[in-house]
């Protein structure tokens, strides 16, 4: 823990820099990027407001600390789950700080909005793509100021003007030779004011950006030694496990515990409101017992909810006005005037994220605190949810984050660890609370179902006049951030992508109708709205141009004019994927470019369609634009694996719901792509100096449109709901 | 009280038989590189070689592991083919968030054993019982190679 003995502020375009003492000698740098009072949708349509100053005591978790050894202990306010954030931050602060990745060591940020909100989103958290793009400049710079302030520490030391030394892998070097290590300097370094002008380097300069460089938390991921929540032991813990009821909403009427505990290694059965807890000295023991429970249950209202009826209200939503998105010049008009109009109706389905950790979360109420060790990408809402669960003012409670073993959004959700702190408050020892893999299929918090409805006003040419948009789904914003819906109900997310369509139109109207979500509880889902709405665009541009004979990447290629970097990625996947070269019967290409999380990414799938729909994929090119790469070797893993993400989705997943309760429960009926299935990737990045964009979320954005249009061009069959397997396509 | 062969040395836990060899591993013998995904022999998470051979051990009761050798992840890497494919997968940065990769690995190992220059189609045969929902599947295949060429 670090305490500042003295506190200055410079204040520069984007944060605040504060430079203070750590509690045993060193320095430390502390920044803090907070947006307050500005909601996810108005950061969508509009840029922000002035920083916020810092407060003393937000310096005491700073984020970069150098100790007298010289060690650097980069506070992370970003969780690994995969993506390789975590290394791609070390790599700017490394850069600036000149260091080598290896001497710096990660620590999990606590739960502290004032200081690690993401200023992208407006709260702490991990999601939407941001870890990279909302850290570039403020980071940088908090290293950037170390380093020149350790270089001034022993400009002092040696009398010699600052511009005369330089530094480098960790010492400060002087004119004649002379260095020192950057720990020798942190206690004067740290009585120094953070300096007023802090130059960043430029690109040409960089050793460490943009180079490919190892991902710290991998060696321990292949030798076993990676410790994930569900890995936790804490002294005197027990395992637990626990059957919620299964339609939502529903509660516990009576629970006949005999057999469950009997079961060997059983301790305790926990009785909460909607669920049943199986307390025992191994998981076996708990998975065994919540098996054994036989529970009678008051379903309560969705009892009779099935598919077809969730499908019915959102389709009839499809003719309610709905909040206006945007409009442009006059669709109604144009639509009537038109030579030609095209109309059409996408659908995509429920899904669940099916992350390989289940929901697992350490949690222990103990009469001063309440201590959770979990893997959460929203540390301050866990803190709230145990505080809720367990009575505790939310002070008491201290949040240990972990390692995610896959998250893709559902662990931006804290049910589970509501439910965990609930089972310890009733307990006196700590509980590791895993789910069954049923558990956690049918109590996911799922991708809404969402139908988008189109129409197209074309001139006689062909060409786009305009078109009108309708979206009807669930608004995930609203339940998770009411604050950031406006009263139209107008869900920024929801439309993102859809509301300012990359093609050029002069005519167009977007609503979003949000249909109040019943018996699922739905949630964010890798590739969020961006994911949502490019999976709609680029079906429905594909649709328009083969409607007027047109070739796909021509037509997209001159409705974007105004947008070079989508004309540039696009004309590149096309070149490496060989669009325009013959094809043999049953063999197709299928394009999709987008801007999605500030990366510009075309898409194309190549595949081999059977009689009997087998469909054969012969490639998957991507070509990304994401401006300045920290890291190519993760930007193209992310490219890879998101996209392999996306299509075995679109290939096979599916949530359906009867009688209130989802069908699907194990790895079994709501199957993943396997290695046997997956086609390389190939990735083609565009070397760029833009500010970077995310990489996350955007190859799952794509691969869905490329991949049914790649059909279309194959087979000439429309698939305009997703999964392929819903209309009985098969891989081959 | 069984006795077991867990990497080489023999441990005596007193579970009961029925119970799935994963969880005695995880939750008796603190040894939490095998994974739990799916409990049904699904998603590959939880593999570790019974007398040389992958095998999931979500599915397999411990009373059936008696006198037959289990190596899991914590000691592969005492094998020059164990270091290999765990060089090989850092060197081809497989790694994504992990959580299925020590069983990847463990497969990955038993297949090298028995096809030491597996093709693309042997590679897909004998890694199709693993899952990896960060869909590293490119890089697996092209470290699996990577040892393979050493």
């Amino acid at each position: 823990m670090a305490h500042p003995d003295t506190t200055l502020e410079s204040r520069s375009r984007r944060n605040l820099l504060k430079v203070g003492s750590l509690a045993l000698g060193g320095l430390v740098i502390g920044f803090s990027l907070p947006f307050p009072g500005r909601s996810f949708a108005e950061q969508v349509l509009s840029e922000g407001p002035e920083d916020q100053p810092m407060s003393n005591s937000t310096a005491l978790d700073a984020f970069i600390g150098i100790d007298r050894d010289g060690k650097v202990i980069f506070t992370v306010p970003k969780i690994e789950m995969g993506q390789g954030a975590q290394s791609g931050l070390a790599v700017m602060i490394a850069e600036e700080l000149e260091i080598g990745l290896d001497q710096i060591t990660l620590k999990e940020a606590p739960p502290n909005e004032a200081i690690y909100n993401d200023k992208l989103l407006n709260f702490q958290a991990t999601g939407g793509s941001t870890s990279i793009r909302s850290n570039w400049e403020p980071l940088r710079q908090a290293g950037a100021a170390a380093r020149l302030l350790l270089i001034q520490a022993a400009a002092q030391r040696w009398q010699v003007g600052a511009d005369q030394l330089r530094a480098e892998n960790g010492r400060v070097l002087g004119p004649d030779g002379q260095s020192f290590g950057y720990g020798e300097l942190v206690d004067d370094a740290s009585k120094l004011p953070v300096p007023e002008n802090i130059p960043l380097k430029p690109a040409e300069q960089f050793k460490l950006i943009g180079k490919p460089t190892r991902r710290l938390d991998t060696p321990a991921k292949v030798n076993g030694t990676a410790r994930f929540t569900i890995d936790l032991v804490v002294p005197g813990m027990k395992y637990a496990s626990a059957r919620a009821c299964p339609v939502i909403g529903g509660t516990v009427r009576s629970v006949d515990d005999r057999a469950a505990r009997k079961v060997p290694g059983v301790i305790d059965v926990i009785r909460l409101g909607d669920a049943v807890a199986v307390i025992g000295e191994h998981t076996w023991a708990t998975f065994a017992g919540v098996r054994a429970l036989e529970i009678e249950w008051d379903y309560g209202d969705n009892a009779d909810i099935d598919s077809a009826q969730m499908e019915r209200e959102i389709k009839e939503a499809l003719d309610k006005p709905g909040a206006l998105a945007n409009e442009q010049g006059d669709i109604d008009k144009a639509l009537k005037d038109a030579a030609k109009t095209f109309e059409a109706e996408y659908q995509m389905p429920f899904l669940a994220h099916a992350a390989l950790e289940p929901m697992t979360c350490v949690a222990q109420v103990r009469p001063d605190a309440v201590e959770l060790w979990v893997g959460t990408q929203v540390p301050v809402r866990a803190q709230t949810a145990a505080a809720e669960a367990s009575g505790r003012p939310a002070e008491q409670i201290i949040v240990n984050n972990q390692l995610i073993g896959g998250a893709f959004g559902r662990r931006l959700e804290v049910d589970f660890i509501h439910q965990a702190a609930a089972i310890a408050a009733k307990v006196d020892y700590p509980i590791k609370l895993t789910w069954l893999r049923e558990e956690d299929t049918t109590h996911d918090m799922y991708r809404p179902h969402y139908i988008d409805r189109f129409a197209a006003a074309l001139d006689a040419e062909g060409r786009l006049l305009g078109w009108r948009h309708t979206i009807a789904g669930a608004s995930v914003l609203a339940r998770f951030a009411p604050a950031a819906v406006p009263d139209s109900g107008l869900d920024g997310d929801a439309v993102e992508v859809a509301i300012h369509p990359i093609y050029a139109m002069q005519n167009l109207r977007v609503n979003y109708v949000p249909v109040p979500p019943k018996a699922l509880r739905q949630s964010w889902w890798r590739g969020v709205g961006p994911l949502r709405s490019t999976y709609m665009l680029e079906s429905f541009i594909d649709e328009v141009a083969r409607s007027v004979d047109r070739d796909p990447v021509e037509y997209r290629m001159e409705l974007l004019g105004s947008h070079p970097r989508a004309q540039a990625v696009l004309r590149l996947a096309a070149e490496q994927a060989g669009w325009g070269e013959p094809l043999e019967a049953g063999h197709g290409r299928g394009v999709a470019v987008q801007e999605v999380f500030g990366s510009f990414l075309a898409t194309v799938v190549e595949l081999q369609v059977t009689e009997d729909k087998g469909i054969k994929l012969k490639r998957l090119v991507v070509a990304v634009d994401c401006g300045q790469v920290m890291n190519p070797v993760s930007v193209k893993s992310q490219i890879e694996g998101g996209t392999l993400f996306g299509l075995s989705a679109a290939l096979f997943n599916e949530i359906t719901v009867s009688k209130g309760r989802v069908e699907q429960s194990n790895f079994h009926d709501y199957r993943q792509l396997r290695i046997s299935e997956a086609p390389p990737v190939e990735t083609f990045i565009v070397e760029s100096r833009e500010a970077p964009g995310g990489v996350g979320e955007a190859g799952t954005a794509m691969i869905a449109p490329a991949l049914v249009n790649a059909l279309a061009s194959a087979n000439g069959t429309r698939i305009r709901r997703l999964p392929l397997a819903r209309a009985g396509y098969y891989v081959i | 009280m069984l006795t077991l062969s867990i990497n080489g040395a023999d441990l005596e836990v007193d579970v009961p038989e029925d119970m799935p060899l994963l969880w005695v591993l995880r939750d008796v013998l603190a040894l939490t590189g095998s994974k739990y995904g799916c409990g049904i022999a699904q998603c590959g998470a939880c593999t570790v070689h019974l007398d040389g051979e992958a095998a999931r051990s979500c599915v397999l009761p411990v009373g059936e592991v008696k006198g037959r050798k289990v190596v899991t992840i914590e000691s592969i890497g005492n094998t020059d083919l164990g270091q290999q494919v765990q060089q090989a997968w850092l060197e081809d940065e497989v790694v994504q968030c992990g959580y299925c990769q020590c069983g990847q690995i463990m497969s990955a190992v038993a297949l090298l054993e028995k096809n030491p220059q597996p093709d693309d189609q042997t590679i897909d045969q004998g890694m199709a019982g693993n899952l990896c929902r960060c869909c590293t599947y490119t890089r697996i295949r092209s470290a699996i190679k990577r040892v393979a060429q050493a």
